[in-house]
């Protein structure tokens, strides 16, 4: 429907209220009666609890609790959700920890909780937190995922040997060892995958609010799929799912991160039980650095295998994947589920994949914007570099070589991706001559004069979206003939309001201020898996758009029935009866159908309609960027000075969200490149980056104009013909920054370039590459 | 957060006195480290004293061969007052690149400069343009008053009042900030008075320094060449997981040399 239509720039519908400051984030609920918790973490990264004294706590004024492991065990809640499914090498099932909610008599991790405060005030908690004494004994401890499995390093349970939650295997071995057999080059490389911190605007938070009369337990928290958050979390409870209440409110950022059920969300409700009062916790940003799941932290030897021509026969892989000290559902995903971006966009035939996921004395880890893509796309096209360095081939050229032409699609990749469609060599193109790639080496030596060492480089990134799944939707009409919108999926800033309106303005003619959005609420919203992984517009849209179809369906037959007639036409929110003038709006019908006089026989009242929407098939967004940078050479300083992009996410329903997560995903690929690293002390286990004092988050002023371009090739896999566009900007961002780096430095002799490349790093490399050649 | 009494002083005399006979008392200028220094609970003082309603306090003017900044007066003020920019670019544009803009509109000269904190930026301007640090009781030269990492040589009931910086013929301020927090990791202020050169650096030591090799061969002839091969040692300077001590030793050369470039 005009200005809204699917396909239009809409702007958020969100940002009005969430601008002035309308939103609804759980620290800005307040319940009666509301007490406030507060966690005790271990300031160890490994140690015994020899004894816990809360009598000092809980003596303390305003003091309603305090809760420590034994609360937890005698409370009837189990352990927190663990993830499932894995084995380990020999076969044996993977390695599943217990995980209640507060620490038993071992800490694993800075930052663990061991026990809980509940008081009057906030201030209070604190107070009676710091009189909680509890003796320790230190043990040894092991951060990093390259040490974790080594043999005689600390075990963090007696039983789990070498500290290996599980091992997964993909690919064909024999056939990519044969490659490797045969091979004329072959590129070796260990790349290190860094650990970020998602850092979300708005920290975690949670209220849990126990209904003693009727037995029934509410939690308001940050999330990112409701109803699967109470599947999980009832289980915990050992309650039916009818007797907890999920309910999130606006969510300011989680990128994967807000997804599992942490501790926290345990402890507000036990808290609640005890005390019969509603108890609220909201993480401070301090606290968020050691209280929340981190992401990525692996360790990669890759090697390529090419013939002379520069083809790729084979790719292996070996990874150690960082698990942290526990596992929530989703934590060993990022080990496995997305190492089909290893194969990238070539015809590569024999590719072999083998991951050991580690446990560490660190923070659990969870999804992170990519799960495993950003990863998994640096070690293919940072090996893509070093492949077309050594034989002499342009960067471009080389890719152009091994890319999977469109009519070799569907196209079964080495690993598991089978693609659909993408025209890579049209994007390349497109790039290239949206950068100026041929006019790059008069820029190179422009800069050169100004003590500036200018590079080039891109990636070309593929990715699998909206994994096989289901999501719902509701379409309810009031009597007005307004209506109100209701999805599984649940926003966390992405605009799903903005565009779920528009599919429901575009398809029913209703204008976007007479639709309600509603989401996050499991007693009203009847079905859908939340958000992740990309598959929100794909599964959700669709969904909706499923919903308002079977709308326009009854609706017709209602306009028909109204018009005496046997068919009606529908166009633009308006039912004509054929070769007459007389119509109906969607809005008549909506109201009419509320009365039984209008309604064909037998039909029911109403104008209602739920959809759940499955995929059996992922899609798969793909993309160019292409960074052109420059160094400073006194100073590894580093200044992004083009940035473009063409993307293929399939049909574009909004293009100027597509470009905000565009955008938001560069950003942070770009600062896990540059700047963002979590560090952990390698002796005390203590983590080092524990504020943005430290932690060092990308700025606006960063970035120059990044340059975007859609080139849609729609999927079949889903009825909106939409690819993910989530995850994309963060997955093409790390290598292509990369690869600039390590080209601006290449006259040196550099071939590589770690993450986070920060100004000393860029400095002490030119230094030392200096000094080689001196 | 611990609970602490708040006072609004009148004037400086009502401060002063406060801050002598109260148990531990904090004087609260513009807040922008004591108050997540408080909420982080790593300290606790027993009373703050607001100095935010003294008027006095406020303001800038250019008296003689001097500006003069009023300790209260905020970053964001400094930066954009016309006066300042007309007869000290150098300090408008130090003042206009602390922090963020949030802490320059709240963050105060008197505040910073009291503080000490070998990251900041005014430390740097004082040293670098000579100025005074007035108080309630005496004129310090800013060459006397920045003793240490958070250590100056205020002493008890001691507050300032304004800071007067001597105007130079000429003078840049160049900066290499902190990837993380945004903060000096070294700051080179470079003034010239006649025949006279001040090289003052912040962010690389635990308190700001002069550099007096630098100075004596800028006088012999101000150009950045004079400079080039002068090397600061690393041993006394601060490191952290960003930037090395070595590495900081190496931006004061490159940033000295850079502001001497700006002005000539």
């Amino acid at each position: 429907m005009g200005e809204f239509a699917i396909g239009q720039p809409v702007t958020r519908f969100e940002d009005p209220r969430l601008l002035r400051g309308g939103g609804r984030y759980v620290d800005d609920l307040a319940i009666p009666g509301m007490l406030y918790g507060q966690v005790l973490r271990s300031p160890h990264a490994h140690a015994k609890i020899k004894s816990i004294d809360i009598s000092k706590a809980k003596a303390a004024p305003g003091v309603a609790a305090v809760l420590v492991n034994e609360d937890w065990a005698n409370s009837g809640f189990g352990d927190l959700p663990r993830a499932e499914g894995k084995k380990k090498r020999d076969g044996s099932p993977m390695y599943r920890p217990h995980f209640p909610a507060l620490a038993k008599d071992k800490v694993r991790y800075v930052g663990d909780p061991v026990a809980f405060v509940v008081a009057d005030t906030v201030a209070q908690a604190q107070d009676a937190v710091e009189l909680i004494e509890v003796d320790y004994e230190i043990l040894p401890n092991v951060t990093s995922v390259a040490l974790g499995s080594q043999p005689g390093a600390p075990l963090l349970w007696d039983d789990c040997e070498n500290n290996i939650c599980f091992v997964h295997l993909e690919g064909n071995k024999d056939k990519t060892d044969e490659a490797f057999a045969k091979a004329d080059h072959i590129i070796k490389k260990r790349f290190v995958i860094t650990r970020v911190t998602a850092a979300t605007m708005e920290t975690r938070g949670s209220i849990g609010h126990y209904d003693q009369a009727a037995d029934r337990y509410t939690i308001y928290t940050t999330l990112q799929r409701a109803l699967n958050f109470r599947e999980e979390l009832a289980e915990t409870l050992n309650i039916p799912e009818s007797r907890l209440r999920v309910v999130a409110g606006d969510i300011g950022g989680s990128f994967g991160m807000k997804s599992g059920v942490f501790n926290e969300v345990g402890l507000v409700l036990l808290g609640s039980k005890v005390t019969g009062r509603p108890v609220k916790w909201v993480c401070t940003r301090s606290e968020s650095f050691i209280a929340d799941a981190h992401g990525r932290d692996n360790v990669s030897d890759a090697e390529l295998a090419l013939d002379e021509n520069g083809m790729f026969m084979g790719l292996r892989v070996h990874n150690l994947v960082n698990m942290g000290a526990y596992t929530q559902p989703g934590t060993d995903a990022g080990a496995y589920s997305n190492l089909g971006t290893l194969a990238g966009v070539y015809l590569t035939p024999a590719i072999h994949v083998d991951v050991t996921a580690v446990y560490t004395n660190t923070n659990i880890m969870r999804p992170f914007r990519g799960n495993g893509r950003p990863e998994a796309a640096f070690v293919i096209e940072r090996l893509v570099d070093l492949a077309a360095d050594e034989l002499g081939i342009d960067p471009a050229e080389i890719r152009r070589r091994n890319m999977i032409p469109p009519e070799k699609m569907p196209f079964q990749t080495g690993l598991s991706f089978n693609l659909d469609c993408g025209e890579f060599e049209k994007v390349l193109d497109q790039s290239l001559e949206m950068v100026d790639y041929k006019g790059f080496e008069g820029r190179r030596a422009e800069a050169r004069k100004r003590g500036k060492l200018r590079g080039i480089g891109m990636s070309y990134t593929i990715e699998k979206a909206a994994a096989p799944g289901y999501e719902g939707a509701e379409v309810r009409f009031d009597r007005t003939g307004s209506v109100t919108l209701i999805s599984g999926a649940v926003t966390h800033g992405q605009g799903h309001e903005t565009v779920f309106k528009q599919i429901v303005s575009d398809t029913l003619g209703i204008h976007p201020d007479e639709i309600h959005y509603l989401q996050g609420d499991t007693d009203q919203v009847f079905f859908g898996e939340g958000t992740g992984g990309s598959r929100t517009a794909s599964l959700g849209g669709s969904a909706v758009k499923v919903a308002t179809g079977k709308v326009v369906d009854k609706a017709k037959k209602i306009a028909a029935h109204m018009l005496g007639v046997d068919e009606v036409d529908f166009s633009e929110g308006v039912f004509t009866a054929r070769e007459t003038n007389r119509t109906l709006s969607m809005k008549d019908v909506a109201r009419a159908a509320m009365s039984p006089k209008n309604m064909p026989q037998g039909m029911e009242l109403g104008l209602n309609a739920t959809a759940a929407y499955n995929t059996t098939r992922q899609n798969y967004p793909n993309g160019c960027h292409i960074v052109e940078l420059e160094i400073d050479e006194d100073t590894g300083q580093v200044e992004m000075d083009r940035y473009v992009v063409v993307d293929d996410v399939g049909t574009v329903l909004n293009p100027l969200l597509l470009k905000g997560q565009i955008i938001g995903g560069i950003s942070q690929g770009v600062g896990q490149m540059l700047m963002e690293q979590i560090r952990f002390d390698p002796q005390d286990g203590q983590n080092l980056t524990g504020s943005f004092m430290d932690y060092a988050m990308p700025h606006a002023e960063l970035f120059p104009h990044i340059d975007i371009k859609s080139h849609p090739v729609p999927t079949k896999t889903n009825i909106l013909g939409t690819k993910g566009a989530g995850e994309a900007g963060c997955v093409g961002a790390l290598p292509a920054v990369a690869n600039a780096l390590v080209d601006a430095l290449s006259h040196l002799g550099v071939t590589h370039v770690d993450m986070p490349a920060t100004p000393e790093r860029l400095w002490r490399i030119m230094q030392e590459a200096k000094a080689g050649r001196a | 957060m611990h609970n602490f009494n708040y006072h609004r002083a009148a004037d400086v005399a009502d401060a002063s006195g406060k801050l002598t006979s109260l148990d531990d008392p904090k004087i609260l200028a513009g807040g922008m480290t004591l108050l997540p220094t408080l909420k982080n609970r790593l300290a606790a003082p027993s009373d703050l004293i607001d100095l935010a309603g003294i008027a006095d306090l406020k303001g800038i003017s250019v008296e003689g061969n001097e500006v003069v900044v009023r300790a209260m007066t905020p970053h964001a003020v400094v930066a954009a007052s016309a006066e300042v920019q007309k007869a000290l670019p150098a300090l408008a544009q130090l003042a206009g690149n602390i922090g963020d803009p949030a802490v320059r509109h709240r963050g105060t000269i008197g505040g910073s400069v009291a503080n000490s904190d070998p990251a900041a930026d005014y430390p740097a301007g004082c040293v670098g343009l000579d100025a005074t640090i007035v108080t309630n009781k005496r004129k310090i030269a800013a060459d006397d008053f920045f003793l240490g990492l958070f250590e100056t040589a205020l002493e008890e009931g001691e507050v300032i009042t304004s800071v007067r910086f001597k105007i130079p013929d000429r003078a840049h301020y160049m900066k290499f900030r902190h990837p993380a927090s945004g903060y000096a990791v070294v700051g080179v202020m470079v003034a010239q008075y006649g025949s006279k050169v001040r090289v003052a650096v912040t962010g690389a030591g635990p308190c700001v320094f002069r550099v007096s090799e630098m100075e004596a061969a800028l006088e012999k002839s101000f150009a950045p060449a004079s400079i080039a091969n002068i090397k600061v040692s690393a041993e006394q300077l601060m490191g952290d997981i960003h930037c090395s001590a070595e590495y900081r030793a190496h931006l004061i050369s490159v940033y000295a040399r850079r502001a001497v470039e700006a002005m000539v």
